[in-house]
């Protein structure tokens, strides 16, 4: 998965925008659990679990 | 009130300087189980114990369904079942409100529950007695190893008692001395692993109430907020509730008990009612661990139990793993003290039982993480999946209360032959299921006995001489198998033939009779 691949999402400045949309008026904990929960929700989403540790370790790579 | 722990009667040892083929060090669950095990084995065992009663406590409450059936091997099954409380069912709940609830034996067709809860103390005393019916289990309590020392023709033990200290010579020496083992500590063998920064309170509240035979879990409930809760019920009225406290808790003033009856009148406000009475029985403060030896055999030491490896209780792994250990060794150790197979395959007891605490000690670890977060991340990703999993079932496959005990499967066991047969796999424990021999019911597990056991499906004129035969119809002698759940539980079809190990595990499966594959098969079985 590298950055140029492919955009799969048609209108990604507005997930974008949600995403961080979704955190306001959140302190610290309940943002880092909203992440949280997006996360299992969308790995949940992708249904594969070579696909979800292949993104973990891409996410960390780049850290 | 139901139990009053025996005292037994130290007697002074008299065999100074003796030799015996098999000493266990330390009389309790797992040690008493090996005892016995070896004896209905043929082979005489002396135990030595520090003390000269049973457990304090109820401890390892949770017998798992593949301990049960050790047990009725053992003798001891039915017992266990009639006086202990069967469950298969564990709720968790979030605050006061339930997320989700699980059945861990969601089909029927089974000798034994999932779960038998009972004190460990009378699993104890029953081993006892049932170690002295043997005539070859001689216990000496309070007689306590002050020295260990290895050889290679066998272990010198000085022993104090009462009496004065005696010299004995172990052929080999089984250490179940428990998690602070003295026999491992002598050797000076790292025991690594790792420890969770939490205090638990562990307590034994005596109280009529009408909780459900079932494992209840609280996350963060209202009457012991920010903290988890377990409750169990046992015989005798006998409730079991672990209290996380954090590991800012001093245990000292945690485990006075003013202090513990508070904690458990605010619980029992919440959830039964104020006019519920309590008595306190036993209480105790913990920190979890997870660590292991490198490895369980050291000459002709054998470490089996909680000496060997230790996990945190959440999943029930600790006694029913010691169990399985003694399982596995004893009929090992037998067939070598007969002269029936060679030293070599004692070693397989590593092969074996080193996987399977390693599994053991990864789902304890993983709960542990999970009850007690290290990070902030950890703890966010822990309070989200409890929060997605009452509208979610996806994410209830997340949290983790306690995977509760799983017999091992020995994979890659170098026992084990690939008979070719698609099906159950060699390692894995046999399955029960109900059968019916000449009209009468009758369970699997029950016919297999205690020695290499040929299962032959199908046509019993077909079947390897001495093999016992499922057939899907009636005929003398067979195992009827009426409702088709032995041959489904094992994959076999009519001409399968698989070998069983005296422990129960599957040796091979073969998808016809093959004479020389088949003696091939139990030659490698013991190391032959």
């Amino acid at each position: 998965m590298s950055g140029a691949d492919r955009m799969g999402l048609d209108d990604p400045d507005a997930v974008f925008a949600a995403l961080v949309a979704a955190h306001a008026g959140l302190d610290e904990a309940s943002s880092r659990r909203l992440d949280a929960m997006l996360v299992l929700l969308l790995a949940h989403a992708v249904g594969d679990t070579g696909r979800v540790m292949a993104a973990i370790a891409e996410a960390r790579r780049l850290i | 009130m139901g139990f009053s722990a025996p005292r037994f009667a130290a007697r002074p040892s008299v065999d100074d300087g003796a030799r015996h083929p098999v000493i266990v060090v330390g009389g309790g669950l797992v040690g008493l189980t090996a005892a016995l095990d070896l004896a209905q084995r043929g082979i005489a065992v002396v135990v030595l114990d520090e003390d000269d009663t049973v457990s304090e406590g109820s401890r390892a409450i949770c017998f798992a369904k593949r301990t049960l059936e050790i047990f009725d091997r053992l003798g001891l099954g039915r017992r266990m079942r009639e006086k202990g409380v069967q469950w298969n069912t564990g709720r968790v709940f979030r605050g006061a409100r339930e997320v989700w609830h699980f059945d861990l034996l969601p089909e029927p067709g089974h000798a034994n529950p999932a779960f038998v809860n009972l004190q460990q103390y009378y699993a104890e005393a029953w081993l006892v007695e049932a170690c002295l019916a043997t005539g070859l289990v001689d216990l000496r309590w309070k007689h306590r190893v002050t020295l260990v020392e290895p050889g290679a023709e066998g272990v010198r033990l000085a022993v104090e008692t009462p009496f004065g200290v005696v010299g004995l010579v172990a052929d080999w020496l089984l250490a179940c001395d428990g998690a602070r083992s003295f026999v491992r500590e002598s050797l000076a063998l790292p025991f690594t692993g790792q420890v969770f920064r939490d205090r638990f309170l562990i307590a034994d509240v005596v109280m009529r109430a009408d909780f459900p035979p079932e494992r209840w879990f609280w996350f963060d409930p209202p009457f012991h907020p920010g903290q988890s809760v377990l409750l169990h019920r046992q015989p005798d009225d006998v409730w079991r509730i672990d209290f996380q406290l954090g590991w800012d808790a001093d245990p000292e003033s945690e485990r006075q008990p003013e202090r513990v009856r508070a904690r458990v009148r605010t619980m029992l406000d919440a959830t039964v009612g104020p006019e519920a009475a309590f008595e306190l029985e036993w209480v105790s403060v913990y920190t979890f661990r997870c660590r292991r030896l490198e490895r369980f055999r050291h000459g002709r030491i054998f470490f089996v139990g909680d000496s060997a490896h230790q996990v945190s209780p959440f999943g029930a792994r600790g006694g029913n793993g010691g169990v399985q250990d003694a399982d596995n060794l004893g009929w090992k150790l037998a067939l070598v003290l007969q002269g029936a197979a060679p030293e070599a395959l004692l070693d397989s007891y590593d092969a074996e039982r080193i996987p399977a605490a390693d599994e053991n000690i990864l789902h304890s670890t993983r709960a542990t993480d999970f009850i007690t977060p290290k990070t902030a991340a950890a703890r966010a990703y822990r309070d989200a999946a409890l929060a997605l999993a009452g509208e979610h079932a996806f994410a209830r496959g997340f949290v983790n209360s306690g995977r509760l005990s799983r017999p091992c499967v020995l994979a890659g066991s170098p026992l084990s032959t690939d008979g070719g047969a698609s099906g159950l796999a060699p390692g894995t424990p046999v399955p029960d299921a109900p059968v019916l021999r000449d009209g009468v019911a009758t369970w699997l597990l029950a016919e297999l006995g205690r020695d290499f056991t040929v299962l032959a499906f199908g046509d019993p004129a077909a079947a390897p001489e001495g093999a016992i035969v499922v057939s899907a119809t009636p005929a003398p002698g067979v195992l009827w198998d009426h409702e088709g759940l032995a041959a489904r539980r094992f994959g076999a079809e009519a001409g399968h033939v698989v070998l069983i190990r005296p422990d129960q595990h599957v040796a091979a499966h073969f998808d016809r009779f093959d004479a020389a594959a088949l003696a091939e098969a139990r030659r490698r079985a013991m190391a032959a």
